[in-house]
């Protein structure tokens, strides 16, 4: 098979997976068996793409000519791979925990939801290795739809409101701002190729400049930045597997992967620099990362604390790559794959608090670690890793945007940086402090009761890489330095 | 034998149809008429492509009728923009026929179906020949014979209400072909000539008399009225929404997608030497009045509770965008109207499509009796959506394609009203479907009604193929646009 064969293939698996799961519909064994059989292929043709891009090289592929002069096409390179590798791995990853979440906690319409799953992981890798700005945005919008049934897939009252924030965020930035600009960039260089250095430089002056960069980044509401937020926790209506996957890893991911690759291959670092909303923008980020935290410390309900905590750390990506500096965007880039792990395990396990013992209000937790060691010492690990302590991965990347800050001259955000940690400890870590801490001590020995073990696999994996990035960063690390060129 | 029906092929396209009418009306027989129309219609639809591909490959053909030579006699000119609308109403006739048979059967007494299939093809008749004659006056003749067949086909709507819906569309579309041909008298007063070629290099001559300009008012303001440019549309909604399933597909797809042409006809060959957008501000003015008929009707088509309403509000939203291409004078903006009369002819007839396989099965188009639909029609209901997403303009859909290309010619010119409401009617296109979808995917069917059923294969069939067609050509768009940039750039040749 060819680099190229390999690139095509690994949009095109999940979405031959999906037409195989609705018609295995009827016999869930065998369903699931397909799921996770293409996130094993799926994750086998991204990791052979791996030995490619750490060479060095960015093979790509047109797919067809959609308009005249512009075509769907593919390209790998360093910061896609990242994003390409994350959604694969975790998605099998995710796969084995939906299965004993979706059948412990009974949920309606399986098949559904298992098909819609797959075609957003599709869309995801669309976008982690689109070629051109149009293939991003095409695929960009093909997640925002494909991921809707998933948000509302309860179909209750409250999923229909929540679909209608979600779609209408989501579409409405994407329509407003990002088309616009999209179009607007091509008229201006008459190219769409995310080429190193830019496009734009030279081809746009100060102002038009400083207007396109608003519009990409707000345009991309899928990264979450104020005042474009709010879809983020209306989204947790979701069964927790998509608040898992999609609303802590892909969706979100997918958008500061492409607030990142407007910054680096649109704008260029060197010409964003010098842009003047940029900054503005970086200030604009840094609020982001304080509010919302804070106002995750109000939030009592664990899912919504965890979205405000999300949104909050996606700005941290937002703010490496406006910084425009090297450090900043490495920062950003390592960013994307620790916060990947760490969220992705506090999810897994408020997940699992749900099916065993069916709570989702962090003040009915006291005591949870008696009967949920497991899973509240992993929900431990996964905070250790946003807030960026060892030994987890985590570190890594707050270390590189801190220097990336201070790179550019901005103390400030370096101060930001360290209280947004502070602020992580204080609303994560008393979770599993008072799991295991508080409650009542005379109760009788507490009977333990885990989550399906299939969860279990789940989450034990998931902290598991969080600790192993610690010490094992390189694959990431190096990808990154490539995207960065030093 | 071949060499003449080939060298005849333009006056076969007018002429095919206008026979087999009277034939229907013979004949009398239902499934009888039915066979002609559909033969007749694909047999047009093998002519129309013929002549696109020769257009494509030996350019403008010139077919001078009876062989008495311009501007004497009657002269049709097929270049691209003209083949290509040849093709966008086959194509849609061509996929109404299968359609219709089971749907006509089940909304028209059986007794005037017969009727319908004939007014059908004289319809068809006075579409296809605006669409190939060079000649302001028999553009007019055709004009007629397409509009008074379509005031019939509205009026075999079941409700005594199509009655009314074609009575005010008579008034208005007489009006619209009365304004028409003062304008027409005009021009042939000054320059003594009807023939388009003809008057496009006469007219720069006499273009100081007022004359002339007053005539292009009148003729703007009669095929505006045709093509329901807001606020001329008027009658529009209530003929598509009380018009048999049937007719509304065809009128949808067809109707004021051909008035659209006649106007680009005029504006840009016609007038084309003028300096109209120069000097006379005729782009601002349809600017104003795309913008109007984007928002306007966008907005009220959100508080319809009629899905057949909801649609006619958007056609005319839609219709919107073509007249913006247009007011753009450029050829990126003609060539954005251009594709976009292909790409909503298929997505809105199948659209309209998808609607009548409900009233099929429900008797009812109300957004509110449309509830639990998606679970109990499913592949209508899909389609549905995918149509919605072409309205919507979501990328791999024809819509997307033709927003592109609209929001990149007025980003060229500058023009960022254009812009910001292109996009907001965008948005309001969203809540609209939004509106239909939550209705058939989020709310239960009530308990006492009739168990539903899918719509009949034949029905679904036809759907999908133009819901398809719509999706196929939003992911390759290669074809469409090339031929749209073609056409473009023949029709704005008169004015650089």
């Amino acid at each position: 098979m060819s680099v190229e064969q390999i690139i095509l293939y690994a949009v095109l698996t999940p979405l031959a997976g999906a037409g195989l799961i609705a018609l295995t519909g009827a016999r869930p064994n065998l369903r699931e068996a397909v799921t996770l059989a293409t996130g094993l292929v799926l994750f086998a043709l991204v990791a052979n793409l791996y030995p490619v891009v750490a060479a060095g090289q960015t093979p790509s592929v047109s797919l067809l000519e959609m308009l005249p002069g512009l075509s769907l096409s593919f390209v790998i390179e360093p910061l896609g791979m990242i994003f390409a590798g994350i959604a694969s791995f975790l998605w099998i990853v995710t796969s084995v925990y939906s299965i004993g979440y979706m059948r412990g906690h009974h949920e309606q319409n399986q098949t559904r939801f298992y098909v819609y799953f797959a075609i957003a992981i599709s869309a995801a890798m669309g976008i982690a290795f689109a070629g051109n700005m149009l293939t991003l945005f095409v695929f960009y919008e093909v997640l925002t739809i494909s991921t809707f049934p998933l948000v509302t897939h309860h179909g209750t009252a409250d999923a229909k409101r929540a679909g209608r924030i979600y779609l209408g965020i989501l579409m409405g930035t994407s329509i407003l701002f990002l088309l616009v600009a999209v179009i607007w960039t091509w008229s201006l260089t008459g190219t769409l190729d995310f080429t190193k250095g830019g496009i734009l430089a030279g081809k746009a002056d100060g102002l038009t400049a400083a207007i396109l960069l608003g519009l990409y980044v707000f345009g991309i509401g899928k990264a979450a930045l104020m005042p474009f937020h709010r879809w983020l926790p209306a989204a947790m209506v979701a069964p927790t597997p998509v608040s898992a996957l999609l609303h802590a890893v892909a969706v979100v991911k997918a958008g500061v992967f492409s607030v990142l690759k407007v910054a680096i291959y649109i704008f260029g670092a060197d010409f964003l620099f010098t842009i003047a909303t940029s900054r503005w923008l970086l200030y604009l980020a840094a609020a982001t990362v304080l509010i919302a935290s804070l106002v995750a410390m109000t939030k009592d309900n664990l899912k919504a604390r965890l979205a405000y905590s999300t949104i909050s750390q996606l700005s941290y990506i937002v703010l490496g790559a406006m910084l425009a500096t090297d450090l900043g965007i490495l920062g950003g880039g390592m960013h994307i794959a620790m916060h990947a792990f760490g969220k992705i395990t506090l999810f897994f396990c408020a997940g699992a608090f749900l099916v065993a013992a069916h709570k989702t209000e962090i003040s009915e937790m006291h005591g949870i670690g008696r009967t949920m060691p497991f899973t509240t010492l992993a929900f431990f690990i996964g905070s250790l890793s946003i807030i960026g302590l060892p030994p987890t991965g985590g570190l890594w990347s707050k270390w590189y945007l801190a220097l990336g800050a201070l790179e550019a001259g901005q103390i400030a955000i370096v101060a930001v940086l360290m209280i947004s940690s502070l602020l992580n400890v204080f609303y994560l870590l008393q979770i599993p402090f008072n799991g295991f801490f508080s409650g009542k001590d005379g109760d009788k020995a507490a009977e333990i009761k885990e989550a399906p073990v299939s969860c279990l696999i789940a989450i034990g994996i998931s902290s598991t890489a969080c600790m192993v990035l610690f010490l094992y960063p390189d694959p990431v690390y190096d990808l990154m330095r490539l995207v960065v060129g030093s | 034998m071949a060499a003449l029906v080939s060298s005849h092929l333009p006056a076969l396209q007018v002429v095919l149809a206008l026979l087999a009418a009277p034939v229907c009306l013979l004949l009398r027989r239902p499934n009888a008429s039915w066979a002609v129309a559909t033969a007749i219609t694909w047999t047009l639809l093998a002519v129309s492509i013929a002549l696109l591909e020769r257009v494509l490959q030996s350019g403008t053909i010139i077919y001078a009728l009876g062989g008495w030579p311009a501007p004497w006699g009657i002269e049709y000119r097929i270049d691209l923009a003209n083949a290509f609308m040849l093709v966008i109403v086959t194509v849609i006739g061509s996929a109404v026929m299968p359609y219709a048979r089971a749907s006509v059967e089940a909304e028209i007494p059986v007794e005037r179906i017969y009727l319908f299939y004939c007014m059908y093809l004289l319809n068809l008749a006075g579409l296809l020949g605006i669409a190939i004659t060079g000649d302001v006056f028999n553009l007019f003749v055709f004009l007629e014979i397409s509009s008074l067949s379509s005031y019939v086909m509205i009026s075999l709507g079941r409700e005594r209400s199509a009655l009314t819906a074609a009575y005010r569309y008579l008034i208005m579309g007489t009006i619209g072909a009365t304004f028409y041909i003062i304008g027409v008298g005009m021009m042939y007063m000054v320059s003594g000539s009807l023939n388009m070629a003809d008057l496009a290099s006469l007219l720069p001559d006499v273009g100081g008399s007022r004359t002339v300009m007053v005539a292009l008012a009148f003729i703007t303001v009669g095929l505006g009225l045709k093509l329901a440019l807001v606020p001329l549309h008027m009658w529009l909604p209530n003929a598509y929404t009380h018009a048999p399933s049937v007719v509304s597909v065809f009128l949808a797809g067809t109707g004021t997608k051909i008035a659209v042409y006649a106007m680009m006809r005029i504006i840009f060959t016609v007038y084309g030497g003028m300096g109209v957008f120069d000097d006379f501000g005729l782009g601002e003015m349809l600017m104003a009045l795309g913008i109007i008929a984007m928002i306007g009707a966008s907005a009220v088509a959100i508080y319809q509770d009629n899905a057949k309403r909801l649609l006619a509000y958007s056609s005319l939203a839609q219709i919107g965008y073509i007249v913006l291409g247009i007011s753009m004078a450029s050829v990126f903006g003609l060539a954005a109207g251009i594709v976009h009369l292909f790409n909503h002819a298929l997505i809105k007839a199948g659209l309209f499509m998808a609607l009548g396989c409900i009233f099929l099965r429900i008797g009812s188009v109300k957004i509110e009796d449309m509830k639990g639909l998606g679970k109990a029609m499913p592949v209508t209901m899909a389609a549905f959506v995918a149509g919605g997403f072409g309205l919507i303009g979501v990328p791999l859909t024809a819509g997307f394609i033709s927003k592109w290309y609209l929001l990149q010619a007025a980003i060229e010119k500058g023009w960022w009203l254009a812009i910001i409401a292109l996009l907001i009617s965008s948005l309001l296109a969203i809540i609209y479907v939004w509106r239909v979808v939550e209705a058939a995917y989020f709310q239960d069917r009530d308990k006492k009604a009739p168990a539903v059923s899918e719509a009949p294969v034949s029905m679904l069939v036809p759907m999908w193929v133009l819901i398809g067609a719509s999706i196929y050509f939003g992911i390759n768009a290669t074809m469409t646009m090339d031929v749209a940039i073609g056409a473009a750039e023949a029709l704005i040749g008169g004015i650089q």
